[in-house]
C-alpha cells in the first residue's frame, strides 16, 4: 500500500536526458549549421565552466543550501589570475592563484554559513557582491586578458585546458577530458565517501545528523571549500575558453550552474540528487546557449530562455517533491 | 437510548492499489461521544475524511437524520452541520482568536472589515461555550489546550453543528489540559452535539466516551458500550490477537549491578539539580507531566543542549559531554520523542539512516564499502525485526513502529549500550507498540541499559524496573516497580514547590 508505482520514478529520471536529446534534435533541425563538428565543440566549450560550477554547487544544493556567488567568484578568480599574469607573475602561479581565489570565497561562504549561521541565501548574496567588487577594485575596472593559443610565453594555457592537436586530431577538445575527470572525482566523492553520505544526511535532516554524533559544522565548511575549489577551476576553464575577462560581469552566470543542477534532478530542498543528473543538466544549458545563437538569437534571448528554463526546472522540482510526499502516505 | 442521527453504511473506498475501506459502517447517536479506534491504517481517518467531504466515497450510503445525503466538499459537510478538528492545529498563530474563527467568512462592511462586530460575535460564541478566552488575543499567546478549544469553537461557529469529529485531540496536551478538554466535551454533549473521538490513548476512552466503534483493515469490527468492556478487550478487537508484554511485578535488576551511567547535579534552564544512577540491564522509567524536564534532562545527557553545571560519569569515569558527538562516542544513543525531526533523515534509505553514526567506524579508507554497509544494515534490520521491503527503501515509506526500529538499530550498530527512549511509542499503533516493548525488554536482557521517558503511565509501569518522577525540573520521587502505582507516581509528579 505504500509503494509508489515504479514507472513514475523512472519517468522522472528519463525526463532530463530526454529533454537533452529533444533540444539537440530541435536545434539540429532549425539552427543554422547546428549539427556539425564545430558546433559540437562549441557546445563542449560552453559546458566546461558551467560544468565545474555545477559540480561544486551540487554538493551545496544537496545539503539544502544555495550559492549565489558562483558566477561572480568565478569571474573574480579569472580576473585576478589574468591581472597577476599581466603584472609579470609566472603563468603557472596565476593559474594556481585563480583556483585559490575560488577556494578563498568557498572558505568565506563556509565560515559565514556553517560557523556564523547566516542563511546561505543572504551570505552568498553578500559574497556575490564582495567578489564582484573585489575584482573590479584590484583591476581598476580594466579588462584583463589571458594568453591566447599563439602566444609564445603562455600558449600552453589554452592547449592544456581547451583544445590542442592531440591523438592526431586538430583541435582536440582537451577541456572535455578535464570535465570528465572532474565529473568522475565529484561522482566518487558524492557517492562513495563519508563526505558524500554526510552531504545527503545534512540535506535530509541536519539536526538528526548532528544528534547522530556528526560534526555538522565542520563537514559543511568542507562542502563550501570543495565547492570553492570547483568554482576556481571553473574560473580557469572560463579564462581558457574566452580569454578576455571584463570586470563587473559574472552576475547571472550562477543561474547557469544552479539551473543545470536543478534540471538534473537535484532537489532545491536538499537531500537528493546525483552527479550524473548534474552533468546532463549542464549539457542542456550549453546546448540551449549554443543552439539559440545558432538560430540567430543573441544574448538577450539566451537570458530570456535561461529564465524560462529556471522556472520550468523549479516547477519540476516542486512536482517531484509532491510525488515524494505522496509516497509518504 | 438516544436516536441515531448519522448512519454510514457499506462505504467503499479504493486508492490506487489499496482497498482502504471495505464495507465500512458507522452509527452516531444524538449527544454521545463515540470513540473510533483502530490501528494505523485501519481506515479511521479515511472514513472521517469521507464524512467531512475531504474524500468522496466510491460506494455506500450516508444518512443524516434519516435522510440520504451526498457530501461533496468540506464546505458541504459544514453546511450540513458536520465539522472536524484535525490532529495538527490549523490556526494562524499571528492572528487573533476572532480572526481565526471567522477566517474565510469575515464580517465585512463593503470593502472593509467589521472588526467590532466580528469580535462581538466571537465573544458571544466563546461565552456560549463557557470558554474563558478573549476574542482579541493573538492565538500564539494561548496554551496549546486553549488553541485546541479555539479550533473546536471555530468548528462549532458554523450554524447548527451537530456532529464534531476530534482527531487525536489530546496528543499535545498535558494532563491538566486534557481534563479541561474533557469538561468541555461533556458540556458539548449536554448541548446535544455528537462527538466522534479518535485516539490512540486507550485510558482516555474509559473517561470520556459512551460507545466505542472498532475498525480493522478498512472494515467495521464491532461497536460496544464503553461501560461493558475492558481496555484489553478493545485492544484485542483492534489487533485481532492477544497482545502486550507481561507487566513487570518486580525489578529484574540486581541491586548490586554495575552502575553504567551516573548523573550528578545536572543544571540548566529547565533542569534543576538532577542526579540519578542507571544500572546495567535496567529499564529506568522517567515519569512526570509535560514540561517536567524529562526530555530536557535527556538532552543534557546526550549533549544536544549545553548544561550549566553537573557531572556525567560512565562506568565510574567522568566524561566530557559538550556536543552530541561526545555522547555518541561515550556509547549513549538518544531516541527522540520527535523521530521525524530529530531521529531520522526521512528521504534517505533505511541503510543510510542506520549507518550514519557508524560511518567513521565502518569506513576507514578513502571510499565507503557499500557491500559491507548493506550487509551490516541487513543484519541489524533483521535483528530488531524491521519490516521493510529492503534496506534501500526510503525511511519515509515505513510505518511509525518500523521507523522507530530503524532508530534503535542505528544506535545498536554504533555499539551504544545506553539507550534513551523518549516517548518511544508516540504515534505508533497498538501492534507496533508491543513490538517496541518486546524489543526494549530483549535489549535490557542483553545487558543494555535503558532510560525510558513516557507520558503514558501504564506503559511506564509495565516496562520499568524503577521509576524516577520529575516535576518542574526536579526529581521529586523514586519508586521501585514493586511499590509503584499510578496514584503514587501522580502524587510525586504534582509535588510542586
Amino acid at each position: 500500500m505504500k509503494k509508489l508505482s515504479g514507472d513514475k520514478i523512472d519517468m522522472n529520471k528519463l525526463l532530463a536526458p530526454a529533454a537533452l536529446i529533444i533540444l539537440y534534435i530541435f536545434f539540429s533541425a532549425f539552427g543554422n549549421n547546428f549539427f556539425s563538428a564545430d558546433t559540437f565543440k562549441n557546445i563542449l566549450e560552453a559546458s566546461y565552466y558551467i560544468g565545474f560550477m555545477a559540480f561544486g554547487v551540487t554538493f551545496i544544493i544537496i545539503t539544502g543550501g544555495i550559492d549565489l556567488s558562483l558566477g561572480t567568484v568565478m569571474m573574480c578568480s579569472a580576473l585576478l589570475g589574468a591581472y597577476t599574469f599581466k603584472q609579470g607573475c609566472p603563468l603557472i602561479l596565476s593559474v594556481l592563484l585563480t583556483i585559490l581565489v575560488g577556494v578563498f570565497f568557498g572558505l568565506l561562504n563556509g565560515l559565514l554559513i556553517a560557523k556564523l549561521k547566516l542563511p546561505p541565501f543572504i551570505a552568498t548574496l553578500g559574497t556575490q557582491m564582495v567578489s564582484q567588487g573585489m575584482g573590479s577594485i584590484i583591476t581598476k575596472v580594466q579588462s584583463q586578458t589571458w594568453p591566447t593559443a599563439t602566444d609564445l610565453t603562455g600558449g600552453w594555457f589554452k592547449r592544456t585546458f581547451i583544445r590542442a592537436n592531440l591523438f592526431g586530431i586538430n583541435g582536440f577538445p582537451v577541456g572535455a577530458l578535464w570535465l570528465l575527470g572532474a565529473f568522475v572525482i565529484a561522482t566518487l566523492i558524492l557517492h562513495k565517501t563519508k563526505f558524500g553520505r554526510y552531504t545527503y544526511a545534512m540535506g535530509s535532516n541536519e539536526e538528526a545528523t548532528r544528534l547522530s554524533g556528526i560534526n555538522v559544522d565542520n563537514w559543511k565548511m568542507g562542502i563550501y571549500i570543495l565547492s570553492g575549489l570547483f568554482i576556481g577551476m571553473a574560473g580557469l576553464m572560463y579564462a581558457a575558453a574566452y580569454t578576455t575577462i571584463t570586470p563587473g560581469t559574472g552576475n547571472g552566470q550562477e543561474m547557469n550552474g544552479i539551473t543545470g543542477v536543478v534540471i538534473g534532478g537535484t532537489s532545491m530542498s536538499g537531500g537528493s540528487g546525483t552527479m550524473v543528473g548534474t552533468l546532463i543538466g549542464v549539457f542542456i544549458m550549453s546546448v540551449l546557449k549554443t543552439g539559440l545563437s545558432s538560430c540567430g538569437l543573441q544574448a538577450p534571448w539566451q537570458t530570456f530562455f535561461t529564465g524560462v528554463v529556471v522556472i520550468l526546472a523549479v516547477l519540476m522540482d516542486i512536482q517531484r517533491t509532491k510525488a515524494a510526499n505522496r509516497a509518504k502516505k | 437510548m438516544q436516536p441515531v442521527i448519522l448512519r454510514m453504511e457499506g462505504i467503499e473506498k479504493y486508492f490506487p492499489g489499496v482497498h482502504a475501506l471495505d464495507h465500512a459502517q458507522l452509527e452516531v447517536r444524538e449527544g454521545e461521544v463515540l470513540a473510533l479506534v483502530g490501528e494505523n491504517g485501519a481506515g479511521k481517518s479515511t472514513l472521517m475524511k469521507i464524512l467531512t467531504g475531504v474524500y468522496t466515497k466510491d460506494e455506500g450510503s450516508i444518512e443524516l437524520f434519516g435522510e440520504p445525503i451526498d457530501i461533496q466538499s468540506p464546505h458541504d459537510a459544514q453546511k450540513r452541520g458536520i465539522s472536524i478538528v484535525h490532529q495538527e492545529l490549523n490556526l494562524m498563530p499571528d492572528l487573533t482568536v476572532a480572526e481565526n474563527i471567522y477566517i474565510g467568512r469575515e464580517n465585512v462592511r463593503g470593502f472593509f472589515l467589521n472588526q467590532r462586530e466580528q469580535n462581538q460575535a466571537a465573544e458571544e460564541l466563546l461565552q456560549s461555550l463557557h470558554l474563558n478566552i478573549q476574542p482579541r488575543t493573538v492565538v500564539k499567546y494561548l496554551t496549546v489546550a486553549k488553541q485546541q478549544m479555539v479550533e473546536i469553537a471555530k468548528a462549532l461557529s458554523f450554524p447548527n453543528t451537530k456532529i464534531l469529529v476530534l482527531d487525536e485531540p489530546t496528543a499535545a496536551l498535558t494532563d491538566g489540559e486534557i481534563e479541561e478538554l474533557f469538561t468541555f466535551i461533556r458540556r458539548l454533549k449536554a448541548n446535544g452535539v455528537s462527538v466522534i473521538y479518535i485516539s490512540h490513548r486507550m485510558d482516555e476512552l474509559k473517561q470520556i466516551t459512551d460507545r466505542i466503534t472498532v475498525m480493522r483493515d478498512g472494515q467495521f469490527v464491532k461497536s460496544v458500550n464503553t461501560e461493558e468492556v475492558t481496555i484489553d478487550e478493545v485492544v484485542q478487537l483492534m489487533v485481532g490477537r492477544v497482545i502486550y508484554e507481561e507487566p513487570k511485578m518486580q525489578s529484574n535488576v540486581d541491586p548490586g549491578a554495575e552502575v553504567v551511567l551516573e548523573a550528578e547535579h545536572l543544571n540548566s534552564a529547565d533542569v534543576k539539580d538532577v542526579s540519578f544512577q542507571l544500572r546495567k540491564g535496567e529499564i529506568l522509567g522517567f515519569a512526570g507531566l509535560m514540561g517536567a524536564g524529562r526530555t530536557e534532562t535527556a538532552r543534557l545527557i546526550c549533549g544536544a543542549d549545553k548544561r550549566e553545571s553537573g557531572v556525567i560519569r560512565i562506568r565510574g569515569k567522568e566524561v566530557r559531554i559538550n556536543c552530541p558527538r561526545d555522547s555518541v562516542r561515550a556509547g549513549i544513543g538518544y531516541l527522540s520523542e520527535d523521530r521525524k525531526r530529530y531521529g531520522l533523515c526521512l528521504g534517505l534509505s533505511v541503510e543510510d539512516n542506520m549507518v550514519l553514526p557508524s560511518l567513521e567506524r565502518l569506513s576507514t579508507s578513502l571510499f565507503v564499502n557499500d557491500r559491507k554497509l548493506t550487509e551490516v544494515s541487513k543484519e541489524y534490520a533483521a535483528k530488531v525485526r524491521t519490516k521493510t521491503a529492503s534496506v534501500k527503501t526510503a525511511v519515509r515509506n515505513l510505518s511509525g513502529g518500523n521507523q522507530q526500529k530503524v532508530v534503535v538499530s542505528k544506535w545498536l550498530l554504533r555499539n551504544c549500550d545506553i539507550l534513551i527512549f523518549d516517548e518511544p511509542t508516540r504515534g505508533i499503533d497498538v501492534g507496533g507498540k508491543n513490538e517496541i516493548y518486546k524489543l526494549m525488554n530483549e535489549l535490557a536482557d542483553e545487558g543494555k541499559s535503558i532510560i525510558m521517558i513516557s507520558s503514558e503511565l501504564p506503559e511506564l509501569l509495565r516496562m520499568s524496573d524503577r521509576i524516577i518522577v520529575m516535576c518542574e525540573g526536579r526529581i521529586t520521587g523514586e519508586l521501585d516497580i514493586a511499590e509503584a502505582n499510578q496514584e503514587e507516581v501522580m502524587r510525586y509528579a504534582t509535588k510542586r514547590r
